[in-house]
């Protein structure tokens, strides 16, 4: 099996795998991080998202060999030690979560969209597709925009 | 596991507390309605619900057994409650853990609620349903905590040599007028050996933590990724399966045809046949893969050549099962009489559960023992039945219960700690069963289709009769209470696919669920449950939001009929003063009656459920009829006592998404005996874009009520709100949903898993 290095987290990793093999299932059976979560494996409920160079992916969709040499950031990575992440902190201030599963893929699709604008429109907001069937939508939605306003 | 998962271990807890339950708490409920209202003639036969409900049985049955529920006080003061319940996000630890707070004075922080293991003791008191966890732990648990906190108390006193009422407490350090101060966790060993005292719960004017907003105990665990779900679990040596499942619901393998070859496939372990089986209710069968990744054992469950025999429904179509169920409907008493009756036929599809989580459990069975680890509603029945299955005595198997992704009535079975049992057992490895998310819609447990049929009829002005008859695939209840006995007593006579005892189940929770809030005169709801060999499982207020949709629908219609506006006639048919009071706010709130730009409208519903009240108003934007949106939605409900206000909130949205989800977009689409539907873009429970941007949760103060359920009583006033808002913007009568046009797709072929979308 090929060997692939990238950074996840950044930690240096370095796994043997086909190269078709999901990152997902590099993250969650191979590396035992398991903040990305599997929700239908068909880039349709996007619990898995990650980030890939700060970019958001949904990793069940990703081929281990496309982020070979590359950055992964998961839910894990996310703060800076004890120091939570603007939309971390926004997720605790307005109580966001209810189960949690898709929690992981909901923050790093809205860290995602707030490295792309500091301003998110509603119709942005409206484009992440992140399935939460407990349907915080409404304080994620709250979230992202508070969020907004504490981005370094 | 006697110390919980995720938390320090090697804690002393020294100071642990069985309370004598103060057993008859079902007063609430008993106080006589007042039905004092002039025109309306008030309902007959009057309404059991209102007396007894589904929460209070389990709240009655919960109760013998409340004196092994454990709350101990460590060294380190950190107060811990071994919850014998499921949190699936419905927040009932937080709530809980809120209570604990209150009564014995400590930080919410300190307070630590764990997932018992499946205690069979406990008998029926480890069901996690019927909205009834919070109404369970309401009587009993400030009772437990307020006598620990005597007892810490009353040891520091008895060593300062003070009288206990000189000291207080504050943040778990108890304190006395001259400034000595002594922590709980430094008191708790002392404080073991004192015998029990008297001590009585706060008087709710002297709260501080219930009824504020509280975030979440879990909060910044799962915000940091460290909340750890069954797949999460560090379980030495578990290898990932998945299960590929037949081409129709019930169907058979016949043959595995290129098993060697599957089993040489790269990182695959073992393939197993999974046959026909299992104690209570049968097991799912199919073709389980063990891989060293879940990647490699979905390639190889794609790659099996595989014989597929018929299910138990080939050839049932939606169609054809609709067909079925208005057969079996049992016909109206009343006649139709023209222009003085309100009818109409309602279908509503098959729903599936969908949590995020799929169903998923990890199972280590040995010759001598087993355990398991599963988000599980029923944990002792599914412990029971698992023993029988591997031919182990009961106390030979543990159970740990996990916090799960999502529950909503799917996770009262435990299909995937049956499968995982039987694979562990024929490949002598842990194994970590995980279905596709695809079978996990087609094949594991679905709410009934069902059909309703209603008639209201007018007579002098007035709402004389209202009956609805109500023909469902039938429901499966064989968990029981949650325990062997119950479950058993539903699955008699054995193997049969509709069951005497089941149906006992089933008509108990229809009569003790289903109700109205309308004085309607002479009113009848019946259901027929229809025979077909199907998984089927409640599904979040189970008959409940059907039912009352459907009421609501023909309540504004009647309105229509006798020229009165919706909110005008509800106020004037409403049983209750508290229905009145919520939907009297919630018109006020969401300006009943304002003008609406053209293609919008507004629509209302009330609803009571579980002791809680509640209406919504919603406006509707159908300029598109085919394509409607909530705008907009307000929400008012009163819960008696509430708890925690965020959670109450929370729950209220996850009942709206459900509405509009239910109502406008989302059904399955059974074809030759099986859903096409296998994932959330063909399957469309609620996003983003379909949450209405505008959602306002009104919460009614405590003034005394009884406590309420929560988790289901939120969605059928939205369900009402949003179908009433598309009949009077569209001028179309919501009669078969989702009411929205269902996109085309390409279904994965039938007994196949989609590919991965690399």
């Amino acid at each position: 099996m090929p060997a692939y290095s990238f950074t996840v987290n950044g930690n240096a990793v370095t796994v043997n795998a086909p190269a078709d093999m999901a990152l997902l299932w590099v993250l969650r059976d191979k590396l035992g991080i398991t903040g990305p979560k599997y929700g239908c494996g068909v880039n349709a409920c996007k619990a898995c998202t990650c980030l890939v160079d700060g970019h958001a992916v949904t990793t069940c969709s990703t081929k281990v060999s496309a982020v070979q040499g590359k950055e992964v950031t998961t839910i894990e990575g996310l703060a800076n030690g004890d120091t939570l992440h603007p939309v971390q902190q926004a997720w605790l201030e307005l109580d966001v979560a209810q189960c949690g599963f898709c929690q992981p893929g909901q923050i790093m699709a809205a860290v995602d969209l707030l490295n792309r604008t500091r301003n998110p429109t509603d119709a942005e907001i409206d484009a992440i597709e992140n399935v939460c069937r407990c349907a915080t939508y409404g304080r994620i939605r709250a979230a992202i925009k508070a969020a907004a306003e504490n981005m370094p | 596991m006697n110390e919980p998962r995720g938390f320090s271990t090697g804690r002393r807890k020294l100071l642990t507390y069985a309370v004598s339950s103060p057993v008859m708490t079902i007063a609430a409920g008993l106080a006589v309605p007042s039905n004092a209202h002039a025109v309306p003639l008030p309902l007959m036969p009057a309404d059991t619900v209102d007396y007894y409900d589904v929460g209070d049985s389990i709240v009655q049955f919960s109760a013998p057994t409340m004196p092994l529920v454990k709350l101990s006080v460590g060294t380190d003061g950190k107060v811990t409650l071994e919850m014998p319940r499921l949190e699936n996000g419905q927040g009932i630890a937080t709530a809980l853990g809120m209570m604990i707070a209150e009564e014995m004075d400590v930080a919410l922080s300190d307070v630590v609620v764990s997932s018992a293991d499946a205690q069979p003791q406990l008998l029926y008191n480890q069901i996690t349903g019927g909205s009834s966890s919070v109404r369970c732990f309401d009587p009993v648990l400030p009772v437990m905590a307020a006598a620990a906190r005597a007892r810490l108390v009353a040891h520091a006193a008895q060593q300062w040599g003070l009288p206990p009422s000189t000291l207080r407490v504050e943040a778990g350090v108890v304190i006395a007028p001259d400034g000595r101060s002594a922590t709980y966790g430094s008191l708790t060993v002392g404080a073991a050996t004192l015998p029990l005292p008297n001590a009585l719960p706060k008087h709710p004017s002297q709260y501080n933590v219930i009824g504020k907003f509280t975030p979440r105990l879990d909060a910044r665990d799962i915000v940091t990724g460290r909340k750890k779900f069954t797949m999460d679990q560090a379980v030495p040596n578990a290898k990932p399966t998945m299960l590929r499942m037949p081409s129709q619901i019930r169907g058979k393998v016949v043959s595995v045809n290129n098993l060697a070859a599957v089993k040489a496939m790269p990182g695959v372990i073992d393939v197993v046949v999974v046959p026909p089986g299992g104690a209570i209710v049968p097991r799912q069968v199919g073709v389980a893969v063990m891989a060293e990744t879940f990647g490699q054992a979905w390639d190889a469950c794609r790659a099996l050549d595989i014989t597929w025999g018929d299910g138990t429904n080939k050839g049932q179509s939606n169609a054809s099962i609709f067909a079925a169920l208005k057969a079996a409907n049992l016909p109206l008493a009343l006649p139709p009489l023209g222009a003085l009756t309100v009818d109409g036929e309602f279908e509503f599809p098959a729903a599936t559960h969908c949590p995020l989580e799929v169903e998923c459990a990890i199972v280590d069975a040995r010759a001598d023992r087993a355990e398991i680890w599963a988000g599980m509603q029923t944990p002792i029945v599914a412990l029971q039945a698992t023993a029988a299955d591997l031919g182990l005595p009961e106390s030979k198997v543990k159970a740990h219960v996990i916090p799960s992704g999502g529950a909503f009535g799917r996770r009262l079975f435990w299909d995937p700690v049956q499968v995982a049992a039987y694979v562990s057992k024929a490949t002598g490895r842990v194994c970590k069963l995980m279905y596709h998310r695809s079978d996990d819609i087609r094949h594991t447990r679905l709410r009934p289709p069902q059909v309703h049929k209603v008639r209201a009829t007018l007579l002098l002005g007035s709402v004389v009769s209202y009956e609805q008859r109500i023909a469902a695939i039938r429901l499966d209840a064989r968990h029981g209470y949650g325990e062997k006995f119950t479950a058993i007593t539903g699955a008699l006579p054995e193997g049969t696919p509709q069951a005497l005892g089941n149906l006992g189940y089933e008509q108990f929770f229809f009569k003790t669920m289903v109700s109205s809030p309308y004085n309607y005169g002479v009113s009848t709801k019946v259901l027929t449950p229809v025979t077909f060999d199907w998984n089927t499982v409640s599904y979040r207020s189970v008959h409940i939001q059907p039912a009352r949709l459907a009421e609501e629908i023909i309540t504004d219609e009647i309105a229509k009929k006798m020229g009165k506006d919706p909110v005008a006639f509800r106020m004037e048919y409403l049983r209750l003063p508290r229905a009145r009071a919520v939907l009297q706010r919630v018109a006020a709130a969401a300006q009943w009656g304002k003008a609406m730009p053209v293609g919008f409208a507004q629509g209302v519903g009330v609803h009571m459920e579980s002791r809680a009240f509640t209406a919504c108003v919603v406006e509707l934007d159908a300029r598109d009829p085919a394509h409607c949106k909530v705008a907009r939605a307000t929400i008012v409900i009163d819960v008696g006592k509430p708890i925690n206000p965020s959670g109450i909130e929370q729950q209220c949205h996850g009942g709206l998404a459900e509405a509009v989800s239910l109502v406008l977009n989302a059904g399955l689409t059974i074809k030759d005996g099986l859903p096409q539907e296998g994932s959330y873009s063909q399957y469309h429970w609620a996003r983003m874009k379909d949450f209405p941007k505008n959602v306002e949760v009104i919460l009614m103060p405590n003034v005394g009520d009884p406590i309420a359920g929560m988790g289901e009583p939120g969605m059928a006033a939205p369900s009402g709100a949003i179908a009433n808002a598309y009949a009077r913007a569209t001028g179309i009568k919501p009669r078969k949903f989702p009411l929205n046009a269902q996109a085309p797709f390409v279904a994965t072929p039938p007994g196949q898993l989609p590919a991965p979308t690399l």
